[in-house]
């Protein structure tokens, strides 16, 4: 074949239109032959919806596409399929209740002559696209009762399925644990080294770093520039992501550890975790480090009284506190911030207010009455000492970017009479620019004496930000650094990990 | 995507200013889907009023609400149970159920005064099971469980009265559907417009309709921010089943007798009534002041068809695709401006900027 | 031995629906001296559930698609009654002609639900509420306050029901073709898999390049088509078309296909639970007066009976679950 141009794909003034929003704004992007070529910006850069214009789900106002050179046009999915582009989306679009080889082929089945679906050949078809990439997922399986990482496996078969030489990964490492990144990292290697192009979105210079050979930055819908990736420095590229300097990402202050404020004694919950003791005292910051899957989350839960435990005990303030609901750990003094913003944590529909007061509600209330004024008070204060960017406590959650949206769940936490703050992946998704904040704010809490328990699957934060490192290891606690410094990579690595 | 806010004050500390004062905009206010239903109330009454002589008579206007009091006094829970994002297709059945008791209470001696409260009480039960249910089981939908009670509670009642009646109820039980305050209010009214007061204030203005409206949005969230969900639950559920009991009271002196067939299919009409308020199936959304707008409308378009001799089939025709178009409007313009058929007519003509 | 276990897990569903009728079944034998299982009892229980399953097929389509649809009992009423209003005028006409004219009111009707949910977006439940209602009026208006009789069907018609190939009753044989073409359908065609694709994820399904919209449509308009085959087999069946014919029947319907394990949420649902579903509902229906049980008992009954089975449908998946957290050794 002869390449017309130098580039497999290029795509030149992009821009994106949705109502009162520009989404893209002049994008160009271009992308060799078997080359990755890494996509990075902070959350609401524009990265997504650039994707789904190249997928064709989104339809540019303005700009070209070619494709080897040829100008082309996408006017739908379908397009983008025959054009051999294929994407795997950040938010699992499988089918959670069909088969593994349902998903593969959904669309483009296999066919007898009778243009009845094969099953037969697809299972076996699947089955060897699952080994290519070293798998060993039964293609009889449920979707649903998969892992991330395995289901994310799956999407890529299904996008080999499809013979394409263009494939979008948005955001695939976002909830793999470090084994299971090494896995895609091979997979997606391999798929380079079979003569394919990818174009790979991530949050975490780790996986640029490893993969990529070419970097692309969008920043506020706008196009920032591509570099190589060995010609360009970290902090060069944050501050293009985040169109500032950030001095210090982790802001943490010493603190004098105080009395204990919480123990966890023997927690279990039948095939979740067993035996789960720790303890956190004041202006301590504990890390819960380990692999996705671990337990951490449900353990964390479990004390809350989200899901009960089966046993176990725990004490807050050397006072025993009776799990039964979420509303009897909140009245002891644990709050939460849950891991998932959108469905734990906010209601995207009202305004930042409401859902800061939504678990304090009793503050407010005189014989049941709602005091909003009072309330609407108390909400602007919380989110003004978060420094949430936003105009009116009646701003709809849905309209802040990730990074906000954690300081209103943030300040929903800090509403009530606290003494232990349990963190659930703060940071997980958040821009470069929040990140910082979240750290900020973290700090902040344990220098007032908070206990602060944080929930974490990255590395350089746990190392940055603990007084203590705790590595659960499938439900159980494998190894409690009680001295976060000297602490290396590897050794919570080993104690995460079978080792 | 996301555009950043640029306007927002930012202090030299690098704080910013909030706002907490509520801006009013008169776009959003006129915007309100209440305006919809009083634009559809003004049409159904100058529709009525150019094709009924003497349509203009307060006492009738008033007499008329006595038709559609026993589906409206289980619009406002029923509005609850939405608001959770739930359904409730058994209050009919549950109204069956309670009236039956009642009349067999009363036909075995009991005063009437404590019939009454047997009925509120089983009315309160059936919605309380109900409650239950979907608490132990969250797995299972509210469409699915209550559609079985529904079946079951009006099982029972088939099974106690058979195809009998009871009637021959003392006098001041059939003054629950003649009592007329100075003549012309009839007492029924009164009673709604109460109710329809207290579920107002219960929602919009305490703790408990707050929880209602967040569980509605998200359960999940709810329940992370430390709200007794099931508690909740069970509490609009055991509401729902009370004011159809009360709706039975009332409906039994209306027909001053029972059976076990009575208020068939009033789950559909008191759905439609709450729905088309501006109440969502989906949960989350709607005000009982939209709710009780809509049972004017669908009860004074049926009083005036009604007197106007149409056929019920032309009622059942007219309401149905009330129903719809209401729904349909807020979605209309989203769907149709994706639409490739609009998109191409507006292209020819509005000019590209 | 492993195969056996996969066989019983990924068919739990129709397996304890068996296990159920073979349960009742027994004691209904029992208690009725041997009558139950007579094959003459046996084929007069398909008949008379013959028409529900075929119903169910249709509401199973379209619940697997997450939706549902209230007015199907008011489609049967309207195709039949269009049907039987045609057949009243000219008696000689096929039966083939007024099946197929109910069919394609059912269609008509199968569309407007499909284009108000797909293209309008109206939540399924209320869309079909509103139809339900103007559906009915229709059917009464086209009745015009009064019923198509026996004597006016003419026996050519009614022969249709009562008549019998190889010595079983017509109305089975209906149902077991559309249970072949709807297997077919389901599991065969791509058109099928749609469904499946669209219920258990709209947004996926409209990334991987399916028309979602029309999906949903064609789900309604199969249901309505099948509505219309229903009803009129109804009609044919009991002899008469008025304007309540089928009054409350989705909610029938609607239990067959819960009892078979289609789920209201969408996405799963196969066609030999809804089957077994709807057989099991002909089971209690017919068993119930041979135990003598009074009629007025029955509803009660039935509605208890579907009420315990999903709810024992949950607790075994809830074991299920359990058995193999507990499996996880952890």
């Amino acid at each position: 074949m002869i390449l017309l141009s130098e580039y497999i794909l290029e795509l030149k003034g992009i821009t994106k239109i949705f109502p009162g929003v520009k989404a893209l704004d002049n994008v160009h992007f271009s992308l060799k032959e078997g080359e990755i070529h890494a996509l990075m910006g902070e959350n609401g850069a524009g990265k997504s919806t650039f994707i789904k214009v190249i997928t064709g789900v989104y339809q540019a106002e303005e700009g070209e596409m070619f494709l080897n050179g040829e100008k082309v046009t996408i006017r739908g999915p379908k397009d983008a399929q025959n054009l051999s582009i294929a994407a795997i989306y950040q938010h699992g679009t499988a089918y959670q209740q069909l088969s593994v080889t349902e998903n593969i082929f959904m669309g483009h089945e296999k066919m007898t002559k009778l243009h009845t679906i094969n099953w037969r050949q697809m299972h076996k078809d699947a089955a060897v696209l699952l080994k290519q990439l070293g798998s060993e997922i039964d293609p009889h399986s449920t979707m649903g009762n998969l892992t991330v990482a395995d289901q994310q496996i799956v999407e890529i078969a299904k996008a080999i399925s499809t013979n394409a030489k263009i494939i979008i990964m948005d955001e695939p490492t976002a909830s793999l644990s470090k084994r299971e990144c090494e896995e895609l990292y091979r997979i997606t290697e391999q798929l380079r080294d079979e003569g394919r192009s990818i174009i790979f979105i991530s949050h975490r210079f780790e996986d640029m770093y490893r993969l990529a050979s070419r970097v692309t930055v969008l920043r506020d819908a706008q196009y920032i520039g591509t570099w190589d990736v060995d010609g360009i420095s970290n902090d060069v590229l944050i501050s293009k992501m985040v169109g500032r300097e950030i001095s210090q990402i982790y802001p943490k202050k010493k603190v004098e550890r105080g009395e204990e404020i919480l123990r966890v004694e023997g927690l279990s919950k039948t095939g979740y975790y067993k035996d789960v003791s720790f303890s956190v005292h004041k202006g301590e910051i504990l890390a819960m480090t380990g692999l996705v899957g671990a337990g951490r989350t449900e353990v964390c839960q479990g004390i809350m009284g989200i899901e009960k435990p089966d046993s176990g005990k725990v004490f807050v303030d050397g006072r025993e506190l009776k799990i039964k609901q979420v509303s009897d750990a909140m009245d002891a003094g644990i709050g939460y911030l849950p891991e998932d913003r959108h469905k734990q944590g906010l209601i995207l529909d009202w305004g930042l207010g409401q859902n800061v007061t939504l678990a304090t509600l009793e503050q407010f209330t005189t014989a049941t009455v709602i005091n909003r004024k009072a309330e609407n008070k108390r909400a602007k204060e919380l989110l003004e000492k978060v420094k949430t960017k936003a105009l009116s406590v009646f701003d709809k959650a849905s309209t802040l970017s990730g990074g906000n949206q954690q300081k209103v769940i943030v300040a929903k936490v800090l509403n009530s009479d606290l003494k232990v703050v349990i963190l659930d992946e703060p940071t997980k998704g958040v821009d470069v620019g929040a990140k910082a904040q979240m750290y900020e704010i973290m700090s902040d809490l344990a220098s007032q004496g908070y206990g602060v328990v944080m929930i974490s699957s990255e590395m350089p934060e746990v190392l940055g930000m603990a007084d203590t490192i705790l590595v659960m290891k499938e439900g159980r606690v494998s190894k409690i650094f009680p001295d976060a410094a000297g602490v290396t990579q590897e050794m919570i690595l080993e104690a995460a990990m079978n080792m | 995507m996301a555009k950043e806010i640029t306007k927002q004050v930012m202090q030299e500390d690098g704080t910013r200013i909030i706002s907490a004062e509520k801006k009013f905009s008169f776009k959003k206010f006129m915007l309100q889907w209440e305006w919809m239903l009083v634009l559809m109330f003004v049409a159904v009454t100058v529709f009525n009023l150019i094709k009924i002589p003497n349509y203009a008579n307060a006492k009738n206007l008033f007499s008329a609400t006595r038709d559609f009091i026993d589906k409206a006094i289980v619009v406002f829970p029923m509005a609850f149970v939405l608001m959770l994002g739930e359904i409730d297709i058994s209050v009919a059945s549950t109204m069956a159920l309670s009236a039956t008791i009642m009349g067999v209470a009363y036909q075995a001696g009991f005063p009437m005064a404590l019939a009454i409260v047997i009925a509120l009480a089983v009315g309160a039960l059936c919605g309380f099971i109900n409650g239950i249910i979907l608490v132990k089981f969250p797995e299972l939908s509210s469409m699915i469980v209550t559609l079985s009670t529904q079946i079951i509670f009006r099982g029972i009642a088939q099974i106690i009265l058979e195809t009998q009646s009871v009637n021959g109820f003392p006098a001041w039980h059939t003054q629950i559907y003649t009592a007329k305050i100075g003549g012309i209010v009839p007492a029924a009214l009164i009673f709604v417009v109460v109710e329809a007061l207290f579920f107002a204030y219960l929602l919009h203005y305490t703790k408990f309709g707050r929880r209602c409206y967040a569980m509605g949005n998200s359960t999940t969230v709810a329940k992370f921010s430390g709200v007794h969900t099931n508690k909740i639950k069970i509490i609009v559920y055991t509401m729902a089943g009370l004011f159809a009991a009360v709706a039975a009271i009332y409906l039994s002196a209306k027909m001053s007798s029972v059976r076990s067939d009575i208020a068939k299919g009033y789950e559909l009409d008191i759905i439609a009534m709450a729905v088309l308020g501006g109440v969502s199936t989906a949960g989350g959304k709607g005000r009982m002041l939209g709710a009780s707008l809509s049972i004017l409308v669908i009860g004074y378009l049926r009083y005036g068809l009604g007197l106007m001799n149409a056929s019920s089939q032309i009622i059942m025709i007219v309401v149905g695709a009330l129903l719809i178009i209401a729904v349909a409007i807020p979605n209309f313009r989203e769907s149709v401006g994706q639409a490739n058929w609009f998109r191409k007519l507006k292209g020819m003509f509005v000019k590209k900027a | 031995m492993n195969k056996v276990k996969k066989f019983f897990s990924s068919n739990i569903r129709e397996i304890s629906l068996i296990i159920v009728m073979i349960v009742i079944a027994i004691f209904v034998q029992i208690r009725s001296d041997g009558n139950f299982l007579s094959g003459e009892n046996i084929n007069d229980m398909l008949k008379e559930t013959a028409v529900l399953a075929i119903c169910a097929v249709g509401m199973m389509c379209v619940m697997v698609t997450g939706g549902i649809d209230l007015s199907i009992g008011a489609i049967m009423a309207l195709g039949a009654m269009i049907g039987s209003t045609v057949l009243k005028g000219n008696q000689d006409l096929p039966n083939i002609v007024i099946v197929l004219i109910s069919m394609g009111v059912g269609l008509v009707c199968g569309l407007i639900n499909g284009t108000l949910v797909s293209r309008l977006r109206i939540i399924p439940i209320i869309a079909t509420l509103g139809t339900m209602n103007i559906f009915r009026g229709v059917t009464y208006l086209v009745a015009n306050g009064s019923w198509v009789k026996q004597q006016e069907m003419g026996q050519g018609f009614l022969g249709m029901a009562t008549g019998s190939f190889l010595g079983i009753n017509n109305l089975i044989i209906i149902a077991i073709v559309v249970y072949v073409v709807a297997t077919f359908f389901m599991t065969k065609l791509r058109t099928g898999r749609k469904l499946y694709a669209v219920g258990n994820s709209e947004e996926s399904a409209r990334v991987s390049g399916i028309k979602t919209g029309r999906t949903l449509t064609m789900a309604y308009a199969i249901l309505g088509a099948i509505a219309g085959l229903g009803g009129i087999l109804y009609v044919c069946k009991y002899g008469v078309a008025q304007g309540e014919t089928c009054v409350g029947y989705e909610m029938n319907v609607i239990a067959a296909c819960v009892l078979g394990g289609v789920s209201v949420t969408g996405g799963t649902g196969r066609v030999p639970g809804v089957l077994l579903g709807a057989i099991l509902l002909g089971m209690l229906n017919n068993a119930m007066p041979l135990i003598q049980i009074s009629v007025f008992w029955q509803e009660a009954i039935r509605g208890l009976i579907i009420l315990l089975s999903i709810i024992a449908n949950t607790l075994i998946r809830r074991n299920v679950e359990m058995k193999a957290l507990r499996r996880r050794n952890i």
